[in-house]
């Protein structure tokens, strides 16, 4: 039983609420998705109150909520937006976001390390959005994480796995660390196959929010995450360079 | 007094956060910083207001 943080997740799909054609729609497509978990951020708020109505949907969906750090390039904004977000979501869950680069939007492991030490030393569970780098996730587990985050491949990119070697490393190093994939999914294939390589689970946005149809996408990204589940819980065959028939030899017929 | 509110200078009268969020009729999940420091839902009557400082509200949004 894998849990995050003292809880077990009915789903392994977590989903993004942003980038919607709709409300309706965003609706629509976590239900038939069956997401166990929607991340959400904080943003300015006019005083027309834009992001009550949108809270009103999130705590319509029954699904837990996974704020997030998203835009945050120093430890003190990271810090205390995650603040902001425990007052106001009621949740000691950050999805711990501290922004490096603003081409690939990777991590800055080094304040991310820093962030989570501070954060965890006040009571937060955070899953750090961290790479596969090895040194980086034992630092961040040192620093009280005991979820890790690895990105598949840049925020939105929709390339899938970009380093299989270096996910399938981290996922041996630690083999029983709950981890999610987080970032860089585009199709249903590149989410079976972080659940085929044994992660806990996989977070994913805009290759739902931005598919033409995103409920359908919805649908096949559940469908794809519980098959890759279920596939590394089933022990699959090993490849091999030579044909083994599946038919069974004895008994054929003799007719040449 | 004339202060800064999510990046837009304004005159207000409250001397105080939450007074500041009375005056200008913000409701709902909110949270506030003054001068890039969290302010917590108790303590926004306690945090004053002075000429330039720089308030952030924030509510729920869209997130990755």
């Amino acid at each position: 039983m894998v849990m995050f943080y003292g809880t077990e997740l009915e789903s392994r799909l977590m989903l993004g609420t942003s980038q919607y054609p709709s409300p309706a729609i965003l609706e629509h497509a976590f239900k038939v998705s069956n997401a166990s978990v929607a991340t959400v951020s904080l943003r300015r708020e006019g005083r027309e109150g834009a992001g009550q109505p949108f809270w009103d949907i999130i705590q319509q969906l029954g699904v837990k909520v996974l704020p997030n750090t998203a835009g945050c390039h120093s430890v003190k904004e990271a810090v205390t937006t995650a603040h902001m977000a425990r007052e106001v979501f009621d949740t000691p869950w950050i999805k711990l976001e501290v922004i490096g680069n603003t081409d690939t939007l990777q991590p800055d492991i080094f304040g991310l390390v820093e962030a989570s030490r501070l954060l965890t030393d006040e009571g937060f569970n955070v899953f750090p959005y961290c790479t596969e780098d090895l040194v980086a996730a034992d630092k961040l587990l040192g620093a009280g994480c005991e979820v890790l985050m690895p990105w598949g491949a840049p925020i939105g990119s929709g390339m899938g796995l970009n380093n299989e070697y270096g996910l399938r490393a981290l996922r041996s190093r630690f083999p029983d660390v709950p981890m999610v994939i987080d970032a860089g999914i585009g199709l249903p294939s590149h989410a079976s196959r972080a659940m085929e390589l044994g992660f806990d689970a996989v977070l994913l946005n805009t290759a739902v929010a931005k598919a033409g149809d995103p409920v359908k996408m919805a649908n096949a990204m559940s469908q794809a995450v519980t098959a890759g589940l279920l596939s590394s819980q089933a022990e699959p065959i090993e490849p091999r360079d030579m044909a083994t028939p599946s038919t069974p030899v004895i008994g054929q017929a003799f007719l040449s | 007094m004339k202060i800064t509110i999510n990046g837009n200078s304004q005159l207000i009268q409250a001397n105080n956060l939450e007074d500041l969020l009375l005056e200008l009729k913000y409701q709902g999940k909110l949270a506030t910083a003054l001068n890039e420091n969290f302010i917590p839902l108790n303590e926004r009557k306690k945090a004053t207001l002075k000429d330039g400082d720089r308030v952030e509200i924030v509510a729920p949004m869209e997130g990755g």
